[in-house]
């Protein structure tokens, strides 16, 4: 283990390489750049390879197509470009092939702009291609974070042989914090039971998402299913910090958490009892823990940069079991503060 | 007795799904020679391209995986990035290829990736029902062409072995065609060739082949076969495009 003081961008490429990731495949876009920029010298170095695509279609298929024999692999992008990886990921799903895919959101619709949002959560959390499938999501809120949910990324990219995502933003692309620096234990060999590697001593394997038989297709998609009911069963996480007789609970993730965390301490420290909620995956949501809190009657005020994604996943935990209220900063915009607490105490003053 | 011919061994014993006169079945026996010849089956991937191609799957007994229409060469990419010590190779077609799939094809081979592309070039959309490609023929009517290919309109037939022979990456490209006993025996030399290129570490191996498609032409296997060199040939001119030997000075 060690200190350092890096961007969250570099955290995500180191992260990367301490999970065992030998190649990666991208196209400049800000404000990830950082990522391939970094991984370009770190990976040959490491003995493996760094290819800059022509284009994000391309990268993803890469990425395909290092996956697809079982290697760790990684692209990254930001809003543009990940739409355009969006039927990458929707073939990687369909044929179940692991690999991590960042995007560093950046403003849109279109072109938009290069400050932070989080415009692309219904993006990443419905599947974003075409299909029926899932992707596992995790929303980092600090540097540290990027560097241990990256590598989080990677294992459960492998244990569920799906595509999985890092969500982050400019703001925690861009940003410096100390972090330590860990290298998890790898062990891909479980990957040698699906992966091309050429047809030795074995029967040849086909890896791929076609099924024209009748029935055959239905059964893929139900077996797909499982899986992703699997992953919601064990793969959700969420931190929570709701003080005794709490009035409100804040609901944000990624760079929104930060900034209404410190609007939340500031209503705490005049005495407010205000509770943080910060689902750390998107996908799977943090429904049943969010309907527990509901339970107790609690109201929540989900604090988002954008017009209103995750909120209507709150809505739909909470069920009408209390209040759900939203505050959202459109892309191109960033709150204060100071304006969340405005948002805080508008809500407790509602209820007095 | 003596074999004097049989079923390569990168081939699986079943029976083709593929239409009468068709000539994906020529083109993927000839693979799997130059699989069997190079000794390289059991290190072989194969990238599956979107179309009637998608299907090699079911019939070379190989490692395949499937790609997205027209991104094969960039699924290919990934595979012999990670994969060094990999044979990897993708059979596309005509809008797989020189349509939906340009960037890939163009960019793969500009990098000069160490893998293996055939091209089967029969002028129209096969899977999909018989729509204009990108080398559809000048006149030619296809189900979105009724009036035949107008080049003012729609552009003229890409020659794609010509484009990719003027990118440094590529190692070898030829175009060759399926319709008489001469010209397979021409194609299967070519696609060795295309083969020995990426194995050799002279960059990607490329080779057009003008195929048939009688369903789509809507003519039976003999009059398709006579197409190929009457109309086509004439136009998409054979032979071999780029030839780098081991040690060539760059």
């Amino acid at each position: 283990m060690s200190k350092s003081f890096i961007k969250g961008n570099v955290a995500i490429a180191k992260a990367a390489i301490a999970a065992g990731c030998k190649y990666y495949f991208g196209y400049p876009i800000t404000p990830q750049s950082d990522i391939p920029e970094y991984l370009s010298g770190a990976l040959p170095a490491a003995g493996g390879d760094f290819v800059q695509a022509e284009s994000e279609v391309a990268a993803i298929n890469m990425l395909l197509g290092a996956g697809a024999t079982g290697k760790r692999a990684m692209t990254s992008s930001s809003s543009p470009g990940v739409s355009l990886k969006q039927e990458g990921i929707s073939y990687m799903a369909g044929s179940e092939i692991p690999g991590v895919i960042v995007n560093i959101q950046r403003s849109g619709p279109g072109l938009g702009g290069i400050s932070p949002s989080q415009g692309d959560y219904f993006q990443s959390t419905r599947g974003g291609g075409h299909g029926d499938y899932r992707t596992p999501v995790l929303a980092p809120a600090t540097v540290q974070e990027m560097y241990d949910l990256t590598i989080l990324a990677f294992e459960l990219a492998d244990k569920y042989r799906n595509p999985v995502l890092v969500l982050a933003d400019a703001m925690l692309g861009m940003m410096m914090e100390p972090i330590e620096e860990w290298t998890p234990e790898v062990d891909t060999s479980a990957n040698g039971q699906w992966a091309l590697t050429g047809a030795k001593g074995r029967e040849r394997r086909r890896i791929k998402s076609l099924y024209l038989a009748e029935g055959e297709l239905a059964d893929h998609n139900w077996r797909l299913a499982e899986k992703y009911k699997r992953i919601s069963q064990n793969e959700v996480r969420i931190q929570t910090d709701i003080p005794e007789d709490c009035q409100l609970g804040v609901v944000a993730f990624g760079s929104a958490a930060r900034i209404a965390k410190s609007a939340v301490d500031r209503a705490n420290e005049e005495g407010h009892r205000v509770g943080m909620i910060r689902p750390i995956t998107l996908w799977p949501f943090p429904t049943e823990e969010i309907i527990k809190i509901a339970e107790s009657g609690l109201d929540f005020l989900t604090v988002e940069l954008n017009t209103g994604q995750m909120v209507e996943d709150v809505r739909l935990a909470v069920n009408g079991r209390s209040k759900v209220e939203f505050a959202g900063y459109p892309p191109g915009y960033i709150p204060s503060p100071d304006e969340v607490y405005e948002e805080i105490m508008k809500r407790l003053k509602d209820k007095e | 007795m003596k074999t004097v011919f049989k079923r390569p061994d990168s081939l699986v014993d079943v029976n083709s799904h593929y239409c009468p006169g068709c000539h994906h079945g020529t083109v993927q026996r000839m693979v799997a020679e130059a699989i069997d010849h190079f000794g390289i089956r059991e290190r072989t991937i194969g990238a599956a391209s979107v179309g009637c191609s998608v299907f090699m799957y079911d019939y070379f007994d190989v490692d395949v995986v499937e790609s997205p229409h027209g991104r094969a060469p960039a699924v290919a990419t990934g595979i012999v990035r990670a994969n060094p010590d990999k044979f990897a190779f993708v059979i596309q077609g005509d809008g797989d290829l020189a349509a939906i799939g340009t960037a890939e094809i163009i960019h793969a081979a500009n990098r000069g990736e160490k893998f293996t592309v055939i091209f089967v070039n029969n002028t129209v959309y096969g899977m999909t029902g018989g729509q204009m490609a990108p080398t559809t023929m000048p006149g030619q009517r296809t189900t979105t062409s009724p009036a035949g290919r107008d080049v003012l309109h729609d552009g003229y037939p890409i020659k794609m072995t010509e484009i990719l022979a003027n990118l440094e990456g590529v190692g070898f490209a030829a175009r060759v065609a399926v319709d008489t006993p001469a010209h397979l025996t021409k194609a299967k030399k070519a696609i060795f060739e295309a083969f020995a290129a990426p194995l050799n570490g002279e960059g990607l191996g490329f080779v057009e082949v003008l195929a048939s498609c009688p369903t789509n032409w809507g003519m039976d296997a003999l009059a398709a076969n006579r197409r190929i060199g009457e109309e086509m040939i004439p136009y998409f001119p054979l032979g071999t495009y780029k030839e780098r030997k081991s040690g060539d000075a760059d």
